[in-house]
C-alpha cells in the first residue's frame, strides 16, 4: 500500500486490508466497528443461541403441567427460587415456555421470511431482468398481492390449512412477497441505467452475463438488507396471528403470542405472565431492527465511512 | 481522404432524433459522415452537446431503442452497424470495436474484482480456460502499465485510483484486440499529469495492436497529439474537418477558430488574455433555417440568418460556413 504513489491520506491513514475486499467484506469491517450494530447482533445472537440449545437451557420439561395447583384463577405463583419467573395459567415453568417459545419465534420468522424472499426475489428478478411485458405481468400479479390485505389472507390461508406451524409461515411469507419483488425489481431497473452495464454492453457480453453477474449481484445489498428487517416483523406478525388464535394448534408448543392471549385472563393478578413474552417479542424484532439498520447504513455506498 | 486502404468504418449521414410524448422531437445528430482506414485515428471535437457522445453510442447500439430514431448508414467493412440485429452487434462488440468510456469510476463493476472483469470478456469472444484467460488479464494490465498486475486481478474497483481504473478500462477494451476503438472523453476525469501518460500510452497500444481510434473529446489538445484527421462537431452537425495540420493551423470555421483560442498555448505572448467562445450551445436561432452557431459567431453574416450552410469541400477540407476565416484567400 505505502508503494501506490496515488493513495490519498484518508486512505492512507485507515487500515486497509492487503487483498481485495469486496463489498460486503467492507460492509461486515464498517459493521463491526458500530455500538448500534454490535449491540443488534448481540442480541441476534442470544436470541440464536437460546433457541438453538432450548433443551440445554431450560431447568424443566417443556409443557408440562406438574405445578398445576401453583396457578389457579385466585392465585398464581410468583417469582420463587424453583421457578425464577413463576408459573403459567397451565402450570408450567414459565422460564422454559419463553426459552423454547424463542425457538417457535425463530422458526416460523426465518422459513417464512425465507418464504417470502425466495418467491419475491424470484419475482422481481424476472421483471428487472426481462422489463416490457414481463415487467408489467408480474408486477401487476404483486400489485393484485398488495391489495389483499394481510391478515385477512392469513386468515383465509389458516382456515384453509387448519391452525399449525406451516399456516402461519405461509400467511407471513406471502405477505412479504410484493415487499421483496418490488425492492429487488426497482434496484435492478436502477443498475440498468448505470455505466459500467453500458460498458458491459459496449463489450458485447451476454445479455445472462450481464444480469446473472453485473446488475443482480448490485441489487441484493437492499434486498438482503430488507429480509434481516422483515425477520423482526415476521415474528412481530407471529406472535399477532398467534394472539388472535391462528398459530400453532398444539397447545404443548410454547409460542410467546399464544403466551400473552393465555396470560390474559390472569392479567390482574400475574400482570408478569404478559410482560416476559411480551418483552422477548419486543427485544428479539428490536435485535433484527438494529442489525438490518446498521446493515443498510454499512452497504450504503454514500455513507462509507 | 484516405484513398490508400478502403475504409473500416464508413459513417454515412448519421442522423439521432430523440423524441418524446408531448415534445417536439430533438434532432441531437444530423448529417454526419466520415470515414475511419485502417490504423487510422480520427478525433471528433466538440463542447458539451454537441452530440459526439450521442454519435458513437449509436454507432455502438448502445442509444436506447424507445423514443430514439437513428438514420443513415454506419458500413463496418461492409456491413452496416445501424440495421444489425443484437446478437450480430454482440458478436462485433467487443472482439471488432470496443469502447473506452468517459467515467473510469462508474464504468466498472462495484462488487466484481477487476480479474474477473476482463477475464470475463476474453472468455466470452475466446474458448480459452479460466486459468488461460487470467494470465491474458495479467498481461493486459501489465501492458497498459499498471505495476503488480498479478495483484489488481484480486482488487475492487474503489481500491484503485481513477488512472488504474482507466487503464483497466482500456485494457478491457483492448482485451480481444479489436479493429476500430472508440474512446469517449478517455481523460476528461482524470488529473492533468494522468492525462498525459494514458494518451501517450493509448497512442502506443493502438499502434501496436494496428487498431484504428475514434478519439471523441472537447480538448484539442488531446487530438493534437494522437489523431490524422479532425472532424469538428456543432450542434449535432459536422462543422469543419480537416487533417491535423491544416486544422491547426489555419482553422476556418469561426467554431474551430473558436476552440483554438480558448486553449492556452506556449507560444503566446504572456499577458494576452485566452478568448473564450461567448455564449453556450444552448444559443440557438428559433426558426429551423440558419447556421446554429450563428448566435455566438463573430464572422456572422446576414446570410446565416436566413439559410442553414451545407458541409462543402474547400481546399482540401470540408467547411460548412458561409463567411469563414481568413486563409484559403477566397473569401465568400
Amino acid at each position: 500500500m505505502t508503494a501506490e504513489p496515488v493513495t490519498t491520506a484518508s486512505t492512507a491513514k485507515r487500515r486497509e486490508p492487503e487483498r481485495g475486499e469486496s463489498l460486503w467484506r467492507g460492509a461486515f469491517r464498517r459493521l463491526s466497528r458500530r455500538p448500534v450494530a454490535i449491540a443488534g447482533a448481540v442480541i441476534v445472537f442470544l436470541f440464536l443461541l437460546v433457541a438453538l440449545l432450548a433443551p440445554l437451557l431450560a431447568p424443566y420439561e417443556p409443557a408440562s403441567t406438574e405445578w398445576t395447583e401453583l396457578s389457579t384463577p385466585y392465585w398464581v405463583q410468583g417469582h420463587s427460587p424453583d421457578h425464577p419467573l413463576g408459573i403459567d395459567r397451565w402450570g408450567s415453568d414459565m422460564l422454559t415456555q419463553l426459552i423454547y417459545g424463542a425457538r417457535q419465534s425463530l422458526i416460523i420468522g426465518v422459513v417464512a421470511t425465507a418464504i417470502g424472499l425466495v418467491a419475491g426475489a424470484a419475482l422481481g428478478a424476472l421483471a428487472g431482468a426481462f422489463g416490457g411485458w414481463v415487467d408489467m405481468i408480474v408486477m401487476r400479479f404483486v400489485d393484485i398481492m398488495l391489495s389483499v390485505p394481510s391478515l385477512l389472507l392469513a386468515i383465509s390461508i389458516a382456515a384453509i390449512m387448519g391452525k399449525s406451524s406451516m399456516a402461519l409461515m405461509i400467511a407471513i411469507g406471502v405477505g412479504q412477497v410484493p415487499i421483496f419483488a418490488r425492492l429487488l425489481r426497482g434496484s435492478m431497473l436502477g443498475q440498468n441505467e448505470a455505466d459500467y452495464v453500458l460498458a458491459a454492453n459496449a463489450l458485447g457480453l451476454r445479455k445472462r452475463t450481464i444480469v446473472m453477474g453485473h446488475v443482480l449481484p448490485n441489487s441484493l445489498g437492499p434486498t438482503i438488507v430488507q429480509a434481516t428487517l422483515n425477520l423482526a416483523t415476521a415474528i412481530i406478525e407471529v406472535a399477532a396471528l398467534s394472539y388472535l388464535g391462528l398459530g400453532e394448534g398444539d397447545p404443548a408448543v410454547a409460542e410467546w403470542g399464544r403466551m400473552i392471549v393465555s396470560a390474559q385472563d390472569r392479567f390482574e393478578i400475574a400482570p408478569w405472565l404478559a410482560f416476559y413474552p411480551g418483552i422477548c417479542i419486543a427485544v428479539t424484532a428490536l435485535g433484527f431492527t438494529l442489525l438490518g439498520e446498521s446493515l443498510r447504513e454499512a452497504l450504503d455506498p454514500k455513507q462509507r465511512r | 481522404m484516405s484513398e490508400k486502404k478502403p475504409p473500416l468504418l464508413e459513417v454515412d449521414d448519421l442522423s439521432v432524433t430523440f423524441s418524446q410524448r408531448g415534445r417536439d422531437p430533438v434532432e441531437a445528430v444530423s448529417e454526419v459522415s466520415f470515414t475511419i482506414g485502417e490504423g487510422e485515428n480520427v478525433g471528433i471535437v466538440g463542447e458539451s452537446g454537441s452530440g459526439k457522445s450521442v454519435t458513437s453510442m449509436a454507432l455502438m447500439g448502445l442509444l436506447p431503442e424507445r423514443g430514439v430514431t437513428v438514420g443513415g448508414s454506419a458500413r463496418y467493412q461492409g456491413k452496416d452497424l445501424l440495421r444489425m440485429s443484437r446478437r450480430e452487434l454482440n458478436r462485433i462488440r467487443g472482439t471488432e470495436i470496443a469502447m473506452v468510456f468517459q467515467d473510469p469510476m462508474s464504468s466498472l463493476n462495484p462488487v466484481v474484482t477487476i480479474g474477473t472483469q476482463i477475464s470475463e470478456v476474453i472468455k466470452r469472444h475466446n474458448r480459452v480456460t479460466s486459468k488461460q484467460a487470467a494470465d491474458r488479464s495479467a498481461e493486459l494490465l501489465d501492458r497498459v502499465g499498471i505495476p503488480d498486475p498479478r495483484r489488481r486481478l484480486s482488487e475492487y474497483p474503489h481500491q484503485l485510483s481513477g488512472g488504474i481504473r482507466q487503464r483497466v478500462l482500456i485494457a478491457i477494451a483492448l482485451a480481444c484486440e479489436p479493429k476500430l476503438l472508440i474512446a469517449d472523453e478517455p481523460t476528461t476525469a482524470l488529473d492533468v499529469t494522468i492525462q498525459a501518460q494514458i494518451l501517450t500510452q493509448l497512442r502506443e497500444l493502438v499502434a501496436d495492436f494496428g487498431t484504428s481510434l475514434i478519439m471523441i473529446t472537447h480538448d484539442l489538445g488531446v487530438v493534437a497529439g494522437l489523431c490524422d484527421e479532425v472532424h469538428v462537431m456543432y450542434a449535432g452537425r459536422i462543422v469543419e474537418s480537416a487533417d491535423r495540420r491544416p486544422l491547426f493551423a489555419q482553422p476556418r470555421h469561426p467554431y474551430t477558430g473558436g476552440l483554438l483560442q480558448s486553449v492556452p498555448r506556449l507560444d503566446s505572448p504572456r499577458d494576452e488574455p485566452l478568448e473564450p467562445i461567448p455564449g453556450s450551445p444552448t444559443d440557438t436561432l428559433p426558426w429551423s433555417e440558419g447556421c446554429a452557431f450563428q448566435p455566438r459567431c463573430s464572422n456572422a453574416v446576414d446570410q446565416c440568418l436566413q439559410q442553414t450552410p451545407r458541409l462543402e469541400p474547400d481546399d482540401g477540407r470540408l467547411l460548412r460556413c458561409f463567411n469563414p476565416l481568413e486563409g484559403g484567400g477566397r473569401d465568400r
